[in-house]
């Protein structure tokens, strides 16, 4: 990394602190990360295994826990490629053209990430709850919306919204529209330019947005909790499982199912990490 | 050369830009029905549904005291919470940018962490840290009396979590792309180091930790996950404003709970106005 930064131990500019401070700064600074990023993460493993690995694995196995985790998944399967069509498709007409409304268009996107996780389950309860605008028309069908898989894809759908488009976008913008207007010119239309010429210069961007996107589906709780209903087996997704758990004072496997939601962030950490240094940039998660 | 390069609509008698990249169409409309039917229509219902309840219904939903009670946590824990993290998250990006040490590579990392962390689980893990028996809620209660778990200092705590990675890595890039020279003049011209950082650097950085300030504190207000588990959920204590919403819901008051939420908005919204514009302020007053 060439920062700039000049080695202490060579000389001591007037401008520089004092090694000792220095080294006072590094010392509070591996503190403050040890106590409130390391102690939160160690505990939830800690915990899980506390009463060893046998009982951890055993409160996965529950055919409870495994109906959560066939949801949780579920649910990452239908929203994730519903917010990489729409969101690459919002990335690509940004960056690549010029319209009225762009600015609130973007502005709309990113909208998602500044509203509570509770309000975006909120939402779809006013709209297809018992007492929504659609609650009537829907149960004089039959059909459930909230309380059931449609409500938690939705919810969903809400909270990620802006991942994929958000990691895509500043690729694409920065990319320019060179090559895009010279396959036009070539004679390429919409869907193969976009396919060929800007799907492959983004495409370790997109991977991570993608990434980003399944983490936030797979780990939601505030948004899926107020459309679930929390029926066991049925709609108890696994970080809504964690809470039943954890309510019941059953704190073994309550850890158990958070160590594996953990886990699931961490490699996507990694991941992004990697894809980071591939893509040579240094975007932000959230 | 720019794909907007205009040309005048004879019939319109505007300028109409020229698209060179076709698909320009397809991509609008799918942009738009995406958008429209997952955020901007169920954000519509928000704002609809409480007008239900009428001018005067509406001002009593919302000045019933367990929501006021509800909505001064929210704010306040969330405003406190990205206070502590400012001094907090500047010592983390200073101690990446600047100092070389042992660990700084994995200090870089995990502060990623409260992002990729689900919410219900960093919830339950500060709980058991915090817990009266837990590894830091032991020593506080034995040193200082403190109850941090089921009390409002652990509904700051909870947010102070999730807020610190929005001002360390705000404040990262800014930090990395900032000229070395302007401290090396003031120490040239006789600056102390702790002029230096005062007058030098704070002020630059300023806009920059409103900025962070501003996504920490936006987003723990509306934070739910980590906060429940801590919190205690005590009416008019220890009960925050979303978990309003869920109670007002489970009581099918629909209305009564959107008001809250749109409570919720409006007041971030404030708020994140009266940052921006005392960014503005701050920029005009240093060009």
């Amino acid at each position: 990394m060439s920062d700039g930064t000049i080695r202490p131990e060579r000389f001591q500019p007037a401008w520089q602190d004092r090694p000792w401070i220095r080294r006072l700064l590094a010392v509070a600074a591996v503190l403050v990360a040890l106590v409130m990023l390391a102690l939160p993460l160690l505990a939830v493993f800690v915990e899980a295994l506390r009463r060893g690995l046998p009982v951890a694995l055993d409160a996965i196995a529950e055919p409870d826990t495994l109906a959560a985790i066939r949801l949780t998944l579920l649910v990452a399967l239908v929203t994730v490629p519903v917010n990489l069509v729409g969101g690459l498709a919002a990335a690509w007409c940004i960056a690549k053209f010029d319209f009225p409304g762009k600015r609130v268009l973007t502005t709309l996107i990113d909208l998602p990430f500044s509203v509570s996780p509770v309000i975006a389950g909120l939402v779809f309860v006013l709209i297809f709850g018992a007492q929504g605008w659609l609650g009537p028309w829907l149960q004089a069908r039959d059909i459930q919306v909230i309380f059931a898989l449609p409500g938690l894809v939705l919810a969903t759908l809400f909270v990620t919204f802006p991942f994929v488009a958000r990691t895509v976008l500043p690729l694409m913008q920065e990319q320019g529209r060179d090559e895009e207007e010279a396959a036009a010119t070539l004679g390429a239309g919409g869907l193969r330019t976009f396919l060929m010429v800007t799907l492959p210069n983004v495409k370790w961007g997109l991977l991570a947005g993608v990434l980003l996107c399944n983490a936030r589906a797979m780990g939601e709780f505030g948004a899926v909790s107020v459309v679930s209903g929390h029926i066991r087996g049925e709609t108890n997704t696994m970080p809504l499982h964690v809470e039943i758990l954890y309510n019941e004072y059953q704190f073994a496997g309550a850890f158990a199912v958070a160590a594996l939601l953990a886990l699931l962030g961490l490699v996507t950490l990694v991941a992004k990490t990697g894809l980071e240094r591939l893509s040579g940039r240094n975007g932000n998660l959230a | 050369m720019s794909a907007s390069a205009a040309a005048i609509d004879p019939a319109r008698g505007r300028a109409a830009p020229i698209r060179a990249v076709p698909g320009f169409r397809t991509s609008l409309g799918i942009t738009l029905l995406w958008a429209g039917s997952i955020v901007l229509i169920p954000l519509l219902a928000l704002v609809l549904r409480p007008l239900e309840l009428g001018p005067l219904g509406l001002w009593e939903s919302l000045t019933d005291e367990r929501v006021l009670a509800a909505l001064r946590l929210s704010f306040g824990a969330a405003f406190l919470a990205a206070a502590i993290d400012l001094p907090l998250g500047l010592l983390l990006a200073w101690a990446i940018v600047r100092l070389r040490f042992p660990g700084r590579g994995a200090l870089d990392a995990a502060l990623d962490l409260p992002f990729a962390l689900p919410t219900a689980v960093a919830g339950i893990a500060l709980t058991a840290l915090t817990a009266p028996n837990g590894w830091l809620g032991a020593p506080l209660m034995a040193m200082f009396g403190w109850k941090v778990a089921f009390s409002q200092a652990g509904i700051v705590f909870a947010l102070m979590f999730v807020g610190l990675p929005f001002i360390a890595r705000t404040l990262e890039p800014v930090l990395r792309d900032m000229p070395l020279d302007a401290e090396e003049a003031a120490a040239t011209l006789g600056a102390s180091r702790a002029q230096t950082l005062w007058r030098v650097v704070l002020p630059a950085l300023l806009p920059t930790l409103l900025t962070g300030f501003a996504l920490a504190f936006a987003r723990a207000v509306g934070e739910y996950g980590s906060v429940i588990f801590i919190a205690g959920n005590m009416p008019m204590v220890t009960e925050i404003a979303p978990l309003l919403i869920v109670i007002r819901l489970e009581q099918f008051d629909y209305a009564g709970a959107a008001a809250v939420g749109l409570a919720m908005l409006a007041l971030s919204f404030v708020v994140l106005l009266a940052v921006n514009l005392l960014q503005r302020r701050l920029r005009r007053g240093r060009l």
